[in-house]
């Protein structure tokens, strides 16, 4: 159970202000939603939280530790992000999924995956080319993809933002499921309201890189 | 040695004039070919063009006098040529971090290995006369290839960010989540050097053994030499490439394992003298 607390996040880049200021505390075993625009740094935050850009002001704390002093592989195996972007690599289902263990050097067991395919509704995907998933298979191979890590904290960036209807209904309910056990701390970036309140315990609103209301979904959402 | 002006002067020199009007007309046809297809690429074919032509008859008119001097200074020269092939080598990493430095060290790298062991065995003569043109045709040769791994990288890179950004996302290692895109660049800046060794002696018969053979001497140690040739700039380019890239593949990332922006606006030769200068 990790609590992640995000204190006077800014970021940059050349003379834009994309982060400003952001903090944010999220409990053990929650789940955050950020709402906003398009452009208001939700992704942004994220991909800080993951460390895959470099704040230019503030830092996060997990379990009060500063991340920076953790070694990024080892901060982002336990805090791990699903991009909005699944950008699967040529290969199977299986290799896909089981990308960040095996370029660590680690194994996968058979029933680690089938237990993980099985979670994301894909049992006997295994051996399917990642090139022939539909938009919400290739989602759910994504968020299998970090769950393989059994990450601590998990980042949720637009899950079902390219998908139908159906599809976002049943990532939906796969991330109901994942998150419910409320042993697995979690932020969700959404432009869904109605997703936000679906899924989360507690919703954050940002505007122009700002958070500017923080409460519960019933709060937030109006 | 004879003055320059009659140098100038000489008929074969007149004469030859009308052969760089041939090959200009030719060339000319390639940039007509562009601009009626609208590639864009005119400016670039004909400056280089044209500065192709400056440099090598620049270079033909200095080498007599450059083959008076004491032979150190041949290490000099070819240190300097590096660094001028670095210098344009570099243009092609597209904003990639480092480029001219990893430029540097892996031509120096890649083609020093190969004209000191092939001086040590004796396949290039201890004099300036040898060692610098077939010193710069080695270190040529190797830009080549180092050109091409930079401008693939750079494609690589920037068209699988996602990708490789995905990955990275997962506690991977920087130079296990971009090795893929890697490895890829070093086999495509090696496909020109590959495959010219493939084609050795059934379509690409070299100039060199042509030329020694004429001269009248055995064709098989014309043909032998060749392979000496071939293989000083397939080891040459070999050695850049595999430098290049590993240095590529490590400068693409920051300390703390984010993968860099490529920033594509490149400073002016003098502009980045002057950014030194004021340092």
């Amino acid at each position: 159970m990790t609590h992640l607390r995000a204190e006077e996040l800014s970021y940059e880049v050349g003379d834009e202000r994309i982060l400003d200021g952001v903090s944010l505390d999220v409990a053990s075993g929650e789940t955050v939603a950020i709402v906003g625009p398009s452009g208001a740094g939700k992704s942004s935050l994220l991909r800080l939280l993951n460390r895959l850009d470099e704040p230019t002001g503030g830092t996060v704390y997990l379990d009060g530790t500063d991340y920076r002093t953790i070694p990024p592989e080892r901060l982002r195996k336990r805090v791990g992000l699903v991009p909005q972007n699944p950008a699967l690599r040529e290969g199977t289902v299986r290799e896909n999924v089981t990308i960040g263990p095996r370029l660590r050097g680690e194994t996968v067991s058979e029933v680690r995956l089938t237990e993980l395919l099985t979670a994301v509704d894909l049992a006997g995907y295994a051996d399917r080319e990642a090139s022939d998933l539909s938009g919400g298979e290739a989602q759910r191979v994504a968020i299998a993809r970090t769950v393989v890590n059994d990450p601590e904290v998990i980042l949720l960036d637009e899950p079902t933002a390219s998908l139908d209807s159906a599809a976002e209904a049943e990532i939906e309910r796969l991330l109901s499921d994942l998150l419910a056990s409320g042993d697995r701390t979690a932020i969700l970036v959404t432009h869904d309201d109605r997703q936000a309140e679906r899924l989360a315990d507690r919703v954050a609103r940002m505007r122009d890189g700002r958070i500017v209301e923080v409460g519960t979904p019933r709060e937030v959402i109006t | 040695m004879i003055a320059l002006p009659d140098r100038l002067a000489d008929p074969v020199v007149i004469e030859g004039l009308f052969q760089v009007a041939a090959a200009t007309a030719i060339a000319a046809l390639v940039i007509v070919v562009s601009a009626i297809r609208d590639l864009g690429l005119e400016r670039e074919l004909g400056g280089s063009f044209v500065r192709g032509f400056v440099q090598v008859i620049a270079m033909g008119a200095l080498i007599g006098v450059l083959f008076t001097i004491p032979l150190a200074y041949s290490g000099v020269l070819l240190a300097a040529m590096v660094c001028y092939a670095a210098w344009e080598s570099r243009k092609r990493g597209g904003g990639v971090p480092n480029a001219f430095r990893i430029s540097v060290v892996s031509l120096a790298l890649g083609s020093a290995v190969v004209i000191v062991t092939m001086v040590a065995a004796g396949a290039i003569e201890r004099t300036v006369r040898n060692l610098v043109p077939v010193g710069g045709m080695i270190i040529a040769n190797a830009m080549k290839t180092n050109s091409l791994m930079l401008d693939r990288f750079q494609g690589e890179v920037e068209s699988n960010r996602d990708e490789i950004e995905a990955v990275l996302a997962l506690g991977v290692p920087p130079e296990r989540a971009i090795s893929e895109f890697v490895t890829e660049s070093v086999r495509a800046s090696l496909i020109p050097v590959v495959d010219a060794m493939r084609t050795l002696g059934l379509v690409y018969i070299p100039g060199m053994m042509a030329g020694m053979i004429l001269g009248g001497a055995n064709p098989i140690y014309a043909a032998e030499y060749q392979f000496v040739i071939m293989g000083m700039i397939f080891a040459a380019g070999g050695l850049t490439s595999m430098t290049a890239s590993h240095l590529l593949g490590r400068a693409a990332f920051t300390d703390a394992a984010q993968l860099r922006r490529f920033d594509a606006t490149e400073p002016t030769l003098l502009a980045a003298l002057r950014a030194t200068l004021n340092r």
